[in-house]
């Protein structure tokens, strides 16, 4: 089997006296939605924040595709191919959604005009239009600003926008905790249209029907460790329910 | 809530609401202009429409302007420079006082001296820089020591009117290069006055900013999301910075205007300058709260009040009702951009 995409080996995390994450591995293979998933306090955000490069580890190693990396920021995260869609979604409400996808990473013109600063506008709204095409995202609007898209499209941009500077993973931090029934279906769907389009995804959600309906792989973290894994279909809620409470030992296949 | 709640329609083309606050939300505003010039064009077409009006209409609406483009870049990151007029009147001083010691006078000469373009280059370099210090003392302040800007730049206005008063013991100075005068103060190109072409500049100039280049867009995005624009990777820090310079440099070249233009410092004449320029920025519909705003808006917003003085003066109303009028401009001006936001936040 090839390398993980990203895989985490004994990762340990301590703030002063606390002891959040005791030696957690974690690996997301190519071409999967991988759900987090554990109670309050189990480490799911640490361990996040360590893999996007929002934080650093106290101990462990990091690799990306079987080479061993140090995040020093979010943006070198970005440069080996992984993104964070955060739970605030990280928008600015009064952009249209093409510069909100290109905030920080903009296109210039070409030749002088480029070089004293001018933005290339149209290529700018081109190519997130094409974005969105590929990712089946339906805006209401491409030049409204943010603000007065519905909360499941504001959603749809965020992603739209990591996976546009992702080709590897993507973390998706309850995408779906404040959205309705339709909207919640259609992020469901982008998330997928995420994985078609060659970028692993790992889902850290609350909703376990909802994770046991998308995820192809499950991790359970308790108290900062691993505790479970499961493949989908052989899992039910009771069951995940019991290893995110109780840390009953279950099959963990070290794959 | 007036539209029909379809969860499944949302797709659909925008609103109704949504039209007609992009047609006419920020554009109410320019109606009244357009409406407030043909009023008076219409009561008075020889005193209101005569060359000679209108060309004061655009000098004293000048320097204003150039302070108020300032102004804008600092609103549209939600922040406010409280220091313009402050910072303006310190330039002033700093630079009229270069300018007479370069030109070998004493400091209490009167009337006009001799001095040469160079001198005069020298000291509008000093007016812009002495601002650009004020904006980079103020917007260090409120960007890394993270003080709000309405305390930072309200501190920054007493220090800066009062250093003005300290280096001149209180006494506007009153001796101009005769050149200044004569060619940027009372002087036109090609028939537009000099002040009104600087002003065209500038205008032009930050437009192109703002509205075209990444500068621009990262200003909005700062001002609509800080936070966010810090996560894309932008140096939110050095952004504020810059842009409180900015405002001070403008108020600089205020600063030359306005010794051209008044052939002397005006230390105690600059006071209302901040409430001016941020009333006329948010007439012109750029929002208190970031993100939102356009230069256009604010040459609109500039103009409301200059016309409306001057379109009173001329009907033979107290000129003391055009303070009135702007209140309750301004206060109705704020008004329309939160029911704007709260209706699209709603949307």
């Amino acid at each position: 089997m090839d390398a993980p995409l990203l895989e985490a080996r004994g990762i340990h995390k301590r703030f002063g006296h606390a002891h959040v994450l005791r030696g957690v591995d974690f690996a997301v293979h190519a071409g999967e939605i991988c759900a987090l998933v554990g109670d309050n306090g189990a480490g799911k955000s640490t361990l996040v924040k360590i893999l996007s490069g929002a934080d650093a580890p106290s101990a462990g190693t990091i690799s990306v595709e079987g080479r061993p990396v140090v995040f020093a920021s979010p943006a070198e995260a970005q440069r080996h191919g992984i993104a964070t869609v955060y739970q605030d979604l990280a928008l600015a409400p009064d952009l249209s959604p093409a510069d909100n996808i290109f905030l920080g990473n903009e296109l210039m013109r070409r030749g002088l005009a480029g070089r004293l600063g001018f933005l290339d506008r149209a290529e700018m709204r081109r190519r997130a239009t094409e974005q969105f095409a590929r990712l089946g995202v339906r805006l209401r609007s491409n030049k409204a600003p943010v603000s007065s898209l519905s909360g499941g499209q504001r959603q749809s941009v965020a992603i739209s926008r990591a996976a546009m500077w992702a080709d590897k993973v993507i973390f998706m931090d309850e995408p779906t905790a404040a959205l309705g029934v339709v909207q919640t279906a259609r992020v469901i769907e982008l998330i997928r249209q995420v994985k078609q389009a060659g970028i692993s995804v790992v889902l850290i959600s609350h909703n376990m029907p909802q994770v046991i309906e998308v995820a192809d792989r499950i991790v359970v973290l308790r108290l900062g460790e691993n505790v479970a894994e499961f493949h989908a279909g052989d899992v039910d809620v009771d069951r995940l329910i019991a290893a995110m409470t109780a840390g009953t030992p279950t099959a963990r296949s070290p794959s | 809530m007036s539209t029909t709640t379809e969860p499944d329609r949302e797709d659909d083309a925008e609103t109704r609401r949504e039209r007609l606050t992009r047609l006419f939300g920020g554009g109410w505003i320019f109606l009244l202009l357009i409406f407030l010039i043909a009023l008076f064009a219409a009561l008075r077409p020889m005193q209101f429409g005569s060359a000679y009006n209108l060309s004061q209409l655009t000098i004293n609406a000048a320097i204003l302007l150039v302070l108020s483009i300032g102004q804008t870049f600092v609103i549209v990151t939600a922040g406010i420079d409280l220091a313009i007029g402050a910072v303006l009147v310190f330039a002033s001083v700093l630079s009229a006082k270069t300018m007479l010691w370069l030109a070998g006078a004493a400091g209490t000469t009167f009337g006009t001296t001799d001095a040469s373009w160079l001198v005069i280059g020298i000291g509008s370099l000093v007016a812009v820089a002495a601002g650009m210090a004020w904006g980079a003392v103020s917007g260090w302040l409120v960007a890394v020591a993270r003080i709000p800007a309405l305390i930072v730049t309200l501190g920054t206005f007493g220090m800066a009117l009062g250093l003005a008063q300290i280096i001149t013991g209180g006494v506007d100075v009153r001796a101009m290069p005769e050149r200044l005068v004569a060619h940027v103060g009372a002087g036109s190109i090609a028939g537009v006055p000099t002040l009104v072409v600087i002003a065209v500049v500038v205008t032009a100039g930050a437009a192109v900013v703002l509205h075209l280049t990444r500068f621009g867009t990262r200003v909005f995005a700062i001002g609509s999301n800080a936070e966010a624009a810090r996560r894309a990777g932008i140096n939110v820090r050095a952004y504020m910075i810059a842009i409180y310079m900015i405002s001070g440099a403008l108020a600089g070249v205020g600063a030359v205007m306005s010794n051209a233009r008044f052939s002397t410092t005006t230390i105690g004449g600059h006071g209302m300058d901040n409430l001016t320029t941020i009333s006329a920025v948010v007439l012109g519909g750029t929002s208190l709260f970031g993100g939102v705003g356009s230069i256009a808006g604010t040459v609109i917003g500039v103009f409301i009040p200059i016309i409306l003085l001057n379109g009173f003066v001329i009907l033979g109303i107290p000129p003391f009702w055009q303070t009135v009028a702007m209140g309750a401009v301004l206060i109705v001006a704020v008004w329309v951009d939160q029911l704007k936001r709260r209706a699209q936040e709603r949307g």
